[in-house]
């Protein structure tokens, strides 16, 4: 028992190297960039790829072993060069723009990465040589132990140590440690920060694709490593302290360690039932770094993060809608009205826009804290799958009439806001966004594997809405109304006092804190709003789909509203529906028009993200105060 | 009255017109294809393939037919949309697909609500034709009951008393794990089950895995991995011996889609269920192995049988109903008989499930690839309950 105990933290050992390796680099990139970069799963993806092809091309050039670490050598560099053309061609020229936006420009990488894998080398999985030298097993406590995953242990710190001697006994050391505290203090004392950027996003890029390469003897390349391992990078880096390179090492050690011996304990009696530990690896990272977040926001090594000042221009404030914003809104309302009357012509017109109305009030209600409220939730995915699994259990479990279940399952959502926001509100930028990250993860686990209630993988069905409103036409009218009540609900509020003083917590906490304003009060109630919002929304779409499944909680999700709020424009009040709408639209139309759907949805979310740097109505509202006649321009001033 | 026979003859005219026109058969298909690329490449050309020679041989009903092939995006909420866009815009009269079993549960019920047929090709959940079933629904593929119990006779031979299973954390492997405990009980009721992991799909801890299930020191292992968690647990498990002097039981490894990626490591002697495609003597699948191979240039999979069979079945229910009307397939479908590069199967009155079966058999490394040696044939209607069973586990229609 003992000695198996032992095993395990050795299997441990090797894993940390691995877990390491894939996040130290999105550490590094994160330090100094502050990109929330979605794309590092990709490069480590890219790297075991090519990693696999070069061994198929050197093996007969050169000998079995040097082919072998040549190639994970050159998959590196060969990846870091990737790296650099990202960084050009796409994030230098919007290194200017509100926070989190190159975020959106990373998750397009993703999707455009995915297609390029998916086309360069087919969709099977592609399981690489041994590592020559190291085929066989040493034995260790009575048990045979790879040797690969021997050397693997001493990797980690290996790579560790060179890069410790980079950061301090490197000039170039010292601009990225100075970057990572102050970066535009760097720039004013004469550093070309665009290069060194570049260098940065290089190095963590190139970083990713030795881990990815790495695994060439122990994992297949497949498709889905990219988005599989982001999660896991993201809570390295945030366990360890953003920036931080032992902090990296000691949360991959602890995060490793700890599944390794949720295996090592199997299965286990508790209260009569057997419940297997190894279910726990599903979930049991999010819950490490939703502890150390609240315990130690800034993570186990970490430092509390400098200020960041004028990456962009200050927001403007918000502003009431003008007359011809009103007509407008008005033509819209009846032109929706008046959108099942082409149902006869158009009969999947009605089924697509009850999608696109549920998106936008997804959407907007992300908007309402993301935007006004400047807490950027990357797990609202979880409200909405707690309104829509509200909604069923309701339906199912309690029998409600579907009506009664609609108007109830929001407050399941409010429930669930509460209890999480209370702990989210205490943090800001990255920290609150991982925070809730987890958190959504952690629901999502429940959901999973909780059959009795939710159904487990397979989620649940029969959720259909009652006679009044089973058919598409009434159901439309109904989301309608209901959208369209919350969207103005949301959108009145910002302009109460209530929005005022969440507008005022997010730009100067401490001024707000001394006219009397209560931030984190006004931020908790503003986070359990959004999430009735968006539990709406969740309710809405189970009975628009009849069944629902973990998905619904899914970190696709979140991602997908983020980028819905993003790609409008988090800056104005409009820019969430004119996304999600865009977003949902374009998503549908190219899966029917291309198989590489995902390319091309990436490189048009690429050319709106150059295009519109603050977001298709931020970028026409800039456009538009540029060319307006000056009439218009004085009558907007008055 | 005149008005009534006016309106009547109209009619007869409309749709003699119609007929004459040859308006072809439209059927709808949605499935995963990009996020299983792997799988699901080689089932559409299955079913490209089946379309094609229907086609050649002059369609059905006298009309040519016609898929429009859509993919769902990976999850229920858009599957039931693209659904929903193939019955009302492309007035599909059929639908057919899916892959993951939460989709095809999402889908079943859609066809239930919607009142509209709908064949699902391959998600394997046992749901979709007992618990969740409905008279809309009718499912090709052996379920993971089917093939569990397919390896349970074998797993019983060995007469092994100490069991060790590890399967991924979600349903198709709770159900796969929790099938084998209740057959192999009954079969041999001196079994043990002495060590359970269920890592999370897709990311399977390998190292730790073998190393937990070696420390539980099992007689004989039943394995319900795939894919790339397959890949890790044979190498992992190879180099740190667990699979030494120790069977190994384990579901579907023995299809091409997860056999073909170890290459020479595939591992030897598991008993696996799969398609042997390279040694398959009967004359229907000699025929189609030639159709494939000539067409596509390149061999079959198991998704390939699977795509031509749901092609074949929904082509010979639409002739035996006469008609696409979805009260004529769902009763065209009860005890429909098909032949299928398989051999003939029946789509089972009680459950709409068909009793295409699989091959049972042993790995095997030959020629630097992984092959089955020693396979049979199971059918499925050998592994099935009966009628009386079947009924219980199943809402009525």
């Amino acid at each position: 028992m003992l000695s198996g105990f032992a095993g395990q933290l050795l299997n441990g050992l090797a894993g940390a190297s691995t877990l390491f390796l894939l996040a130290v680099g999105l550490s590094l990139i994160f330090g100094v960039t502050r990109i929330v970069n979605f794309a590092h799963g990709s490069m480590f993806m890219v790297g075991l790829y090519v990693a696999y092809s070069l061994a198929q091309w050197l093996a007969p050039l050169a000998g079995g072993a040097a082919a072998f670490w040549l190639s994970i050598l050159l998959s590196a560099a060969a990846v870091g060069a990737l790296g650099v053309l990202v960084e050009l061609l796409v994030l230098r020229r919007i290194y200017r723009v509100p926070e989190l936006f190159q975020l959106l420009a990373t998750f397009a990488v993703v999707l455009v990465l995915r297609d390029a894998a998916l086309a360069i080398w087919g969709p099977d999985d592609l399981l690489g040589p041994k590592a020559p030298g190291m085929k066989g097993a040493v034995q260790i406590l009575g048990r045979q132990f790879p040797q690969y995953d021997l050397f693997l242990i001493f990797v980690g710190p290996a790579v560790l140590a060179l890069l410790w001697l980079l950061l301090r006994r490197t000039r170039l050391g010292v601009l990225i440690r100075a970057a990572t505290q102050d970066r535009e203090m760097v720039g004013a004392l004469g550093v070309n920060q665009a290069w060194l950027f570049t260098g940065i996003f290089a190095l963590g890029s190139a970083l990713a694709a030795l881990g990815g390469a790495l695994q060439l003897p122990r994992e297949p390349a497949n498709l889905g490593l990219d988005l599989g391992t982001i999660g896991d990078a993201f809570v390295v880096v945030v366990v360890g302290g953003m920036g931080s390179i032992p902090g990296a090492y000691l949360a991959a050690l602890i995060i490793a360690e700890i599944k390794a011996v949720c295996y090592g304990i199997g299965a286990v009696q508790v209260f009569g039932a057997s419940f297997s530990f190894s279910k726990l690896t599903l979930v049991v990272e999010f819950i490490v770094m939703a502890a150390v977040l609240i315990w130690r926001p800034w993570g186990l090594l970490g430092k509390p993060q400098g200020m960041v000042r004028g990456a962009a221009a200050a927001e403007a404030p918000i502003r009431p809608m003008r007359r011809a914003g009103v007509v407008a809104t008005a033509a819209l309302g009846a032109a929706l009205l008046a959108l099942p009357l082409a149902g006869q012509a158009f009969p999947y017109l009605t089924v697509l826009m009850i999608d696109l109305l549920i998106a936008v009030l997804f959407a907007t209600s992300l908007h309402f804290i993301m935007g006004p409220g400047g807490m950027h939730s990357f797990g609202h995915a979880a409200y909405f799958g707690l309104g829509a699994y509200g909604a069923a259990a309701l339906l199912k479990g309690l029998a409600l009439p579907m009506e009664l279940a609609l108007a109830a399952a929001p407050l399941v959502a409010l429930a669930g806001g509460l209890l999480f926001g209370w702990f989210a509100v205490r943090l800001s930028g990255v920290y609150l966004a991982m925070l809730t990250l987890a958190f959504a993860q952690i629901v999502w686990s429940i959901v999973y594997q909780w059959d009795e209630v939710t159904g487990g993988s397979n989620g649940m069905v029969g959720i259909w809405p009652s006679a009044r409103f089973a058919s598409k036409t009434a159901y439309y009218y109904l989301t309608l109304a209901l959208v369209g009540a919350s969207v103005f609900a949301l959108r009145r509020m910002l302009f109460a006092p209530f929005g005022y003083a969440m507008r005022a917590g997010r730009d100067s906490p401490l001024r707000a804190e001394s006219t009397g304003i209560g931030v984190i009060g006004v931020h908790w109630a503003g986070f359990a709003i959004a999430s009735l919002f968006c539990g709406l929304a969740g309710a809405l779409y189970a009975f628009g789909k009849g069944s629902i499944s973990p998905e619904t909680i899914h970190v696709g999700r979140s991602i997908d509203a983020l980028v819905m709020v993003l790609l409008g424009g988090v800056q104005t009040l409009s820019g969430p529906i004119v996304g999600s709408a865009v977003f949902t639209w374009l998503q549908d139309w190219m899966i029917r028009a291309t198989d590489y759907w995902r390319a091309l949805l990436g490189f048009a979310i690429l050319v709106l993200v150059l295009a519109f740097p603050q977001g298709i109505v931020g970028g026409l509202a800039a456009a538009w105060e540029r060319w307006r006649p000056p009439a218009a321009a004085a009558e907007g001033r008055r | 009255m005149k008005t009534r026979l006016l309106a009547t003859l109209f009619a007869a005219c409309l749709f003699s017109a119609g007929a004459q026109a040859q308006a072809p058969i439209r059927i709808g298909e949605l499935n995963s294809y990009k996020a299983q690329p792997g799988f699901l490449d080689p089932y559409k050309k299955g079913w490209e393939l089946a379309l094609e020679e229907i086609n050649a041989s002059g369609g059905l009903l006298g009309r040519k037919v016609e898929v429009v092939s859509r993919d769902d995006n990976g999850n229920p909420g858009d599957a039931v949309r693209v659904a929903e866009e193939l019955v009302s815009r492309e007035k599909a009269d059929v639908i057919f697909g899916g892959f993951l079993s939460h989709i095809g549960l999402a889908l079943t019920d859609f066809a239930k609500q919607r009142k509209v047929f709908f064949l699902a090709a391959e998600p394997l959940t046992d749901k979709i034709t007992w618990q969740n079933g409905n008279r809309y629904t009718d499912r090709l593929r052996p379920t993971t009951y089917m093939q569990t119990a397919m390896l349970v006779p074998e797993a019983a031979k060995l007469k092994k008393k100490r069991w060790a299973i590890v399967y991924p954390n979600y349903e198709y492997g709770q159900s796969a794990a929790a099938t084998f405990k209740q057959l192999l009980k009954a079969a041999q009721p001196d079994v043990e089950f002495v060590a359970e992991q269920a890592p999370a799909l897709g990311r399977v801890d390998a190292g730790a895995v073998v190393q937990a299930l070696a420390d539980a020191k099992p007689d004989a292992i039943f394995n319900v991995l795939f894919a790339g968690d397959l890949a890790k647990f044979v190498r992992e498990g190879t180099t740190r011996g667990l699979f030494k002097d120790r069977p190994v039981v384990s579901l579907l490894s023995g299809e091409p889609e997860y056999l073909d990626p170890l290459k020479d490591e595939a591992p030897e002697g598991w008993i696996v269920t799969g398609y042997p495609w390279y040694g398959i003597d009967t004359p229907e699948h000699k025929r189609f192995l030639a159709a494939y191979q000539k067409r596509w240039n390149e061999y079959p999979r198991l998704g390939s049988i699977v795509g031509y069979s749901s092609m074949m079945s929904l082509a010979a229910g639409i002739r035996k109903a006469g008609s696409t009307d979805t009260e004529r397939l769902i009763a065209a479908f009860k005890g429909l008989k098909v032949d299928t590069p398989f051999g003939p199967m029946v789509y089972r009155p009680e459950d709409n499930q068909s009793t295409m079966g699989a091959y049972v058999g042993l790995t095997t490394v030959r020629d630097g690839k992984g092959v089955m040696k020693d396979y049979y044939y199971v059918d499925g209607a050998s592994v099935l309950p009966n009628a009386e069973e079947t009924r219980k586990l199943r809402p009525a229609d």
